[in-house]
């Protein structure tokens, strides 16, 4: 990937702009609206929940990725960032909102 | 880095292809990103273990400027825009700079500092709003928040609507201050008013139970760090906390962009023949909006 050489001239970080801007939007309206079918209970969570989440990690790997500039550095520079946070935030997430659900009602 | 010309680092070489100051904003950035983690996950915790009081965002931040009513997400929804809208802006200010394009890179600062200046605006009307208190709750003996609610349509009412009827109140609570005197005797006058609980299955009691904990109850208007009317405590202490440290990021950004669009009018970077510091504020830039992303995740929608 690290070949890949980065884009030029502007279009490309208007087209960056209109997706996350496009991403938002429908999270806004999904909230306003909180369609019913979507509020089924799925793992833990309902599934818009869910739906939200995954939205927010697809915006925030375009911001890392294209505006961040991320994905045109070489791969150790990209390694040394990404496997830090992939690997330490997933991991505190997970115990502490495990241990959450332990207090619950403590 | 396309064709800014770059110093190699003492050791006449450059790790990571990356000149040093870029290489050390990255890594301040993933510790950054692991503080704010900390703070987020912190919230998921106490949410967990309150889950019965905790406030719906929903429920919180209804108001728009010039609207009247509930306007649930839309104000920020109004703020994402307006940080991203930044983001496209320091884009473009960095990729000007590879163009060494001086008076390009100088506008396209000023629209990234309007952003940020226009986004700080926005957080402190939202502030306000959140302190001043939206329709008023009574906080029990026990510490718990309760709402005021008609048990004919399990819809929340204000404290001013409470008092002066549907008709003739406010939908907020607009300054007005309002004692437990009031309010006790306002419950119990109307047959229909019940306490409600602020979560996310809005529970309402009974008309017997009403009356009895609104004898020991108190009256809470706004929020700050020990009372907040829209349910548990520790919702509205993480609110200020961790959009106040995310809106703190946002005006040291605005600092570090203001001093790089005075280097650029200085001709600082021409001289030096590199517009890497925009690069490298940009950097910081972006993560005030990717760290924006999550806080208005976790905060707003989930």
């Amino acid at each position: 990937m690290s070949n890949e050489h980065a884009p030029t001239g502007t279009a490309w970080i208007w087209k960056i702009f209109w997706l996350l801007l496009a991403i938002t939007a429908i999270e806004v309206a999904l909230g306003i609206v909180k369609p019913e079918f979507l509020l089924v209970q799925f793992s833990g969570t309902s599934l818009l929940n869910l739906i939200f989440i995954g939205m927010t990690l697809v915006k925030a790997a375009y911001i890392v990725q294209y505006f961040m500039h991320l994905k045109y550095e070489v791969s150790t520079l990209r390694r040394a960032i990404y496997l830090p946070a992939l690997i330490l935030i997933p991991y505190l997430t997970a115990i502490i909102l495990i241990e959450g659900q332990a207090l619950y009602g403590v | 880095m396309t064709t800014d010309t770059q110093p190699t680092w003492g050791g006449n070489s450059e790790p990571m292809k990356a000149e040093y100051g870029k290489l050390m904003m990255w890594f301040f950035l993933v510790s950054d990103a692991l503080t704010f983690s900390g703070f987020l996950v912190a919230y998921g915790l106490s949410r967990f273990r309150f889950v019965d009081s905790w406030p719906m965002a929903e429920d919180v931040f209804t108001h728009f400027p010039g609207i009247t009513g509930d306007q649930p997400l839309l104000y920020v929804a109004l703020m994402t825009f307006i940080l991203i809208m930044s983001s496209v802006t320091m884009v473009l200010a960095v990729s000007a700079g590879h163009e060494r394009k001086q008076s390009r890179v100088a506008w396209w600062m000023v629209a990234t500092i309007i952003g940020g200046a226009l986004f700080l605006g926005s957080q402190a009307w939202e502030w306000y709003h959140f302190i001043v208190g939206d329709k008023g709750a009574v906080e029990l003996r026990d510490g718990s928040i309760m709402k005021i609610a008609d048990d004919r349509t399990g819809e929340v009412m204000s404290l001013s609507q409470l008092i002066h009827g549907m008709e003739d109140g406010h939908a907020a609570n607009h300054l007005d201050v309002f004692t437990t005197e009031d309010v006790r005797h306002a419950i119990e006058a109307n047959e229909h008013i019940v306490l409600q609980n602020p979560g996310r299955e809005h529970v309402s009691l009974d008309r017997s139970a009403t009356l009895k904990v609104m004898a020991e109850a108190e009256v809470i208007q706004g929020a700050n760090m020990s009372h907040n009317e829209y349910g548990e405590k520790q919702f509205a202490n993480f609110f200020f906390f961790i959009t106040g440290f995310h809106g703190f990021h946002v005006f040291s950004g605005v600092v570090f962009n203001f001093i790089v669009f005075y280097n650029t009018l200085l001709g600082t970077y021409e001289k030096r023949k590199s517009y890497i510091m925009v690069e490298k504020v940009g950097l910081y830039w972006h993560f005030v909006d990717l760290v924006w992303v999550f806080v208005f995740t976790f905060f707003y929608l989930v």
